[in-house]
């Protein structure tokens, strides 16, 4: 794997970021943060500066600044490399969103299988206390009082959407709310609450610290920056990278040693399968996102097995509140086994899509909505694949 | 944010997860205030609402039906079932409507193509999961699923049909029945257990595809904290929560000869019976169920409300009791505030959560087990038969009186003092099975030697009722005078209404009359009552008795009360868990109002209203229980103990 030397994210200089956004207002933390264009990185996609402003914008007694390091997306480990690596710019991040918000206290959301990071973390975190970096009137900055604390996940994969987070970290069942409200309105014991992935807050620390256009000179327009990708599957060099958006799948092969992929499915289980024919499209929010999640199957892999998996997971994973992500998952399963055993008649199959695009605009979180993802693009990009399965008296 | 002022929600207190609880929107973010209206196009039509609103509540305003499963009136919101989605122009998703509140003004289409589809799919989905058929289901013709598929013109089961059972069916207790292959994991029942009543032993268990509703740890609902209301029951949208069905059993009696089989009617089946006959909520019953009652083969149709007046006379007894032992005699044996016995949901619910508070509760039967003992000793004695030979059937709203006639120490008589409970539901079902349709039945009255009743046992239906009896009977017992001189027409108005918690002060004047026959054996004057004033409680929902409680543990004003009423189920007995589906706020109202109505009747009648004027009540303490309310034999047959069972199961 590679140790993510030769990136840009390691040479960020340490808290030049946070000591310059106490230099200014607020407001112009939040206006900087905007200007970059970033979106969250952790597959979403959301305005980091958006959401940052419409927490601000709430009155209260109470904020909370909330680091999602759930990292539960097969094919994921990017958010463990930056926690493991970077600690400092993610701390960094989240003391800078605090004060644009005007939160005082931070939750890392750490995934249960990273307990092994505690430690460090927790030396990391005692270390910038007592460099005056967290806790009270930080950097000198009257007022400004803030301090993290790390919560251990529950292991459920659902609990990195946010608003089952927060019910975790509120000791209930993860399962995601209703919305809205979203939680910059009614969030952690129903205060404002901001929840950004662990990238997010890195990339947050990295544009204080060397400007907004500086960010944007990478990436597309309506896609700026950089970004870090977890690559695994049916490759030469699997690990994590650092690419600016917008790159074409068939570049981020070569740099990876994929080429000669069948098809790459990007933005993990809930993520889209991209048939080889479709590598010139770009890994961008205008075209296709990802969480940072690519896994590439090489040309000897069954798509049919592949999605399987993926269902199987969701299978598991659905929290099981909504009827169509906690049923629709099993029946598109079930599908795809009858179809492996050659028992799905085409009216089936066609049923088994429309009941995919039920899924995604009828289920009550992002699960349940994107999880018939990869079935859809399946079915639609490898027909040759499916239609040599259905059986020919149907 | 929620515009439902009963909703525990709105008020913070309920336990149910966040998750499933309305959140609350502050207004920064909004650009308006809360109240504030807010303009909405729904279908075309424009609405104007107060921000929060939610768009079902708001297409419900304008005539606009969206179909509900997971979404009930005395709930929190869950949102999970998604059957209830529209379309909101400019969001890619469809929303919940039942738990989306409007703060901007939307443009909303409730049936456009896409949904239309999404809500055949939930459909088929839940009914690729449902083992159950129609035919042989005690909701087929009354199920919010099974009329939801044929609205939305369900034709075949698109992703299939169970053909096996998956669950067994849990008859552990004797009051519910869970068959979960009928359960469609709305969990209206889970927020019912937990958030209306807070006892809480339904909740979802498992994750993903192996999601289920489950009792505590799995366990069988008889071994776990279940209080049997049957709440539950009456917010269930299918037949996957039913009472225990004693129907069989209770024909099985009728057709043998060798069996006197008697039946006494509660006032709260009566008011909702009407119901399960598709008439409007509120219409009382009483006169037609007892022929209806005499045609099905009961051979004497009996009033509860004979033993909820020997209840009053009896509890009332051990109220004045208590309070001279501790107010005069400064004994502390038998604590204040008393807290009333008739509701054995309620019971049960102190037995597991307040046991060491057990002293309080009156140690008078509930109506139902008096008239049951009284049944097999004293009206047998009289009439010449053999105790042996009588099946005594009781007629109630309720589940838990299912569990209560099975307490083992509920045989005083030497039998069983109730065979079998019924409730409104399962009686309706015997009396079309005879083919009688209930309201063209000619009115006729109750059986002797209990035939007469007065309002007071009618009121004991609704939230205050009981503590309304009581009263009428104590201001009289003590002043010597007519209630009427203190409350006109005799209606105490404080204690009546459905809030939650009701605290209430009446003033006992300084002229005091002598004390009646009947009692004087039990204090020798009223001179220590004399301008004292009466602290009462009414709590109605274990979840509002909890309140209670609470307040009584903290030292607070209900810890200064002498007497309290509770009731398990929200609204009193008319809520009860054995009342026809559904229920909401509206039809509870219904009901109270047929039953303060038939209490009215009695005055405009000039029958009695007050307990202790019931000339059968008398005559039981003439003939029978010679030494008095409280007297040695009513303390066999009238009175129970109760059993300290705690929160901690094995
Ligand atoms: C099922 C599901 C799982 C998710 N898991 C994660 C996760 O592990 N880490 C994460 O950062 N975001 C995850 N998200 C996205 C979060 O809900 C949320 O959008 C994100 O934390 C916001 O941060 P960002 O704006 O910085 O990306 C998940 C979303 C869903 C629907
Ligand atoms: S979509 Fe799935 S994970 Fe999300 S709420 Fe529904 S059941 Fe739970
Ligand atoms: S629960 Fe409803 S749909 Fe199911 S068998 Fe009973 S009546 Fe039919
Ligand atoms: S009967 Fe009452 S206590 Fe028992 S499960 Fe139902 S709601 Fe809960
Ligand atoms: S038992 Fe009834 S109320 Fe409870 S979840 Fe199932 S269908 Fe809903
Ligand atoms: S009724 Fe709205 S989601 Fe169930």
């Amino acid at each position: 794997m590679s140790t993510m030397n030769d990136t840009m994210l390691a040479t960020i200089e340490a808290d030049a970021g946070l000591k310059a956004a106490l230099q200014q207002s607020r407001i112009d933390v939040i206006g900087i943060i905007r200007d970059s264009g970033m979106k969250g990185r952790g597959g979403a996609g959301f305005p980091t500066g958006v959401k940052w402003n419409l927490a601000a914008g709430v009155h209260s007694d109470k904020k909370y600044v909330v680091c999602n390091a759930d990292e539960g997306e097969p094919g994921t480990f990017k958010d463990r490399v930056i926690m493991s690596d970077w600690p400092d710019l993610v701390f960094e991040g989240m003391t800078i969103a605090a004060y644009a918000i005007g939160a005082d206290e931070g939750i890392v959301y750490l995934r249960g299988e990273y307990t092994y990071l505690v430690k460090q973390l927790e030396e990391c975190l005692q270390k910038r206390r007592d460099n005056g970096l967290l806790g009270h009137s930080i950097q000198g900055k009257e007022g400004f009082n803030f301090d993290i604390h790390i919560h251990m996940g529950s292991g459920a994969y659902v609990c990195g959407e946010e608003t089952a987070l927060i019910e975790s970290l509120e000791g209930q069942r993860g399962e995601p709310r209703n919305r809205p409200p979203f939680p910059v309105n009614t969030g952690f014991k129903g205060r404002p609450t901001i929840v950004n992935n662990v990238e997010t807050f890195a990339w947050a620390s990295a544009i204080l610290s060397k400007g907004a256009d500086w960010f944007k000179s990478f990436g597309t327009d309506k896609s700026t920056g950089l970004k870090l990708f977890s690559v695994s599957g049916d490759v030469a060099r699997p690990g994590v990278y650092e690419f600016p958006m917008g790159i074409t799948i068939s570049e981020l092969l070569n740099q990876v040693g994929g080429e000669g992929a069948k098809a790459v499915q990007i933005g993990g289980a809930s993520g889209h399968c991209v048939p080889a024919s479709q590598f010139g499209r770009t890994i961008a929010y205008e075209d296709i996102a990802t969480g940072g999640s690519i896994i590439v199957f090489g040309p000897e892999r069954d798509m049919l097995d592949v999605v399987e998996n993926f269902l199987e997971f969701f299978q598991d994973e659905s929290c099981g509140q909504c009827t169509p992500c906690r049923i629709g998952n099993t029946k598109l399963l079930d599908g795809v086994r009858m179809l492996k055993r050659g028992e799905c008649s085409m009216k089936y199959l066609r049923e088994l899509v429309k009941l995919g695009q039920t899924m995604q605009i009828a289920a009550k979180c992002g699960l349940g909505q994107s999880s018939p993802n990869a079935f859809l693009s399946i079915v639609e990009n490898f027909q040759n694949e499916i239609m040599g399965r259905i059986p020919a008296s149907a | 944010m929620t515009s439902k002022k009963n909703n525990p929600c709105a008020d913070g207190t309920c336990r149910v997860p966040t998750s499933q609880r309305p959140q609350t929107i502050s207004t920064d973010a909004n650009n308006g205030d809360i109240g504030a209206l807010v303009t909405v196009v729904i279908d075309d039509q424009e609405v104007k609402v107060p921000m929060g609103t939610t768009i079902l509540e708001a297409a419900r305003s304008i005539g606009v039906k969206i179909p509900t499963l997971c979404y009930h009136e005395d709930l929190c919101i869950a949102g999970v079932c998604r059957i209830c989605l529209v379309e909101v122009e400019g969001q890619r998703t469809l929303q919940a409507s039942c738990a989306y509140p409007i703060t901007q003004p939307i443009t909303v289409k409730t049936h456009t193509a896409k949904v239309r589809q999404a809500r055949r799919h939930i459909l088929d989905l839940m009914l690729s999961e449902h083992y159950g058929e129609c035919y042989a289901c005690f909701r087929n013709n009354n199920c919010e699923l099974q009329s939801l598929a044929k609205e939305y013109g369900v034709d075949y089961f698109r992703f299939g049909h169970p053909e096996k059972s998956r669950h067994k069916i849990d008859r552990s207790s004797y009051s519910v029945v869970r068959d979960m292959d009928k359960c469609i994991q709305c969990r209206r029942c889970v927020r019912t257990c937990i958030d209306l009543q807070e006892v809480g032993v339904l909740e979802a268990l498992g994750r993903g595809d192996k999601t289920e509703i489950a009792t505590y740890l799995d366990k069988p609902l008889g071994d776990v904290v279940c209080i049997n209301c049957g709440q539950c029951i009456n917010r269930c949208p299918t037949g996957a929560l039913r009472a225990n069905d004693p129907t069989d059993e209770v024909w099985a009696a009728i057709d043998d000869p060798t069996k006197h089989v008697v039946m006494q009617t509660a006032p709260s089946p009566r008011a909702g019976i009407c119901e399960e006959f598709g008439m409007e909520a509120g219409t009382p019953m009483t006169w037609e169920m007892n022929t209806a009652l005499r045609r099905c083969g009961f051979d004497k149709v009996f009033d509860t409300n004979f033993t909820a007046d020997l209840t009053i006379i009896e509890e009332g007894t051990e109220l004045i009791i208590r309070l001279y032992k501790t107010l005069v005699e400064g004994d502390t044996s038998m604590p204040l505030p008393q807290f009333t016995s008739c509701s054995p949901g309620w019971v049960k619910y102190i037995e597991h959560f307040y046991p060491e508070r057990l002293g309080h509760v009156s140690s008078a039967k509930s109506p139902q087990q008096m008239f049951g003992a009284m049944i097999k000793t004293w009206y047998a004695q009289i009439n010449n038969i053999d105790p042996a030979d009588i099946v005594s059937v009781a007629l109630m709203p309720c589940s838990a009186k299912k569990f209560e006639c099975n307490r083992p120490e509920m045989c005083d008589s030497g039998y069983k003092d109730i065979d079998y409970g019924l409730t409104t539901r399962e009686l309706a079902q015997m009396i079309r099975e005879a083919g009688i349709h209930l309201p063209d039945m000619p009115k006729s009255d109750f059986d002797d030697p209990f035939g007469t009743a007065t309002g007071s046992g009618v009121i004991f239906g609704a939230t205050g009722g009981v503590m309304e009896a009581a009263l009428r009977t104590v201001i009289e017992l003590i002043t010597g005078k007519k209630v009427e001189d203190f409350y006109e027409h005799a209606d105490i108005i404080p204690v009546r209404g459905f809030e939650g918690c009701r605290y209430v002060e009446l003033q006992i004047p300084e002229e005091v009359g002598p004390v009646p026959d009947l009692i004087k054996h039990l204090v020798p004057n009223w001179d220590w009552v004399k301008g004292a004033t009466l602290k009462v409680g009414v709590a109605h929902g274990t979840a509002n008795a909890k309140k209670v409680m609470e307040d009584i543990k903290a030292g607070g004003k209900f810890s200064e009360c002498h007497f309290i009423e509770f009731m398990a189920c929200p609204g009193g007995c008319l809520g009860g868990g054995g009342q026809p589906i559904p229920t909401t706020p509206e039809i509870r109202a219904a009901r109270a109002r047929a039953i303060y109505a038939e209490d009215a009747a009695y005055g405009k009648a000039g029958k009695p209203r007050k307990s202790h004027e019931n000339p059968a009540v008398l005559r039981v303490y003439e003939e029978f229980l010679k030494e008095g309310p409280c007297g040695h034999l009513s303390h066999k047959l009238l009175h129970t103990s109760y059993t300290p069972r705690g929160k901690f199961i094995g």
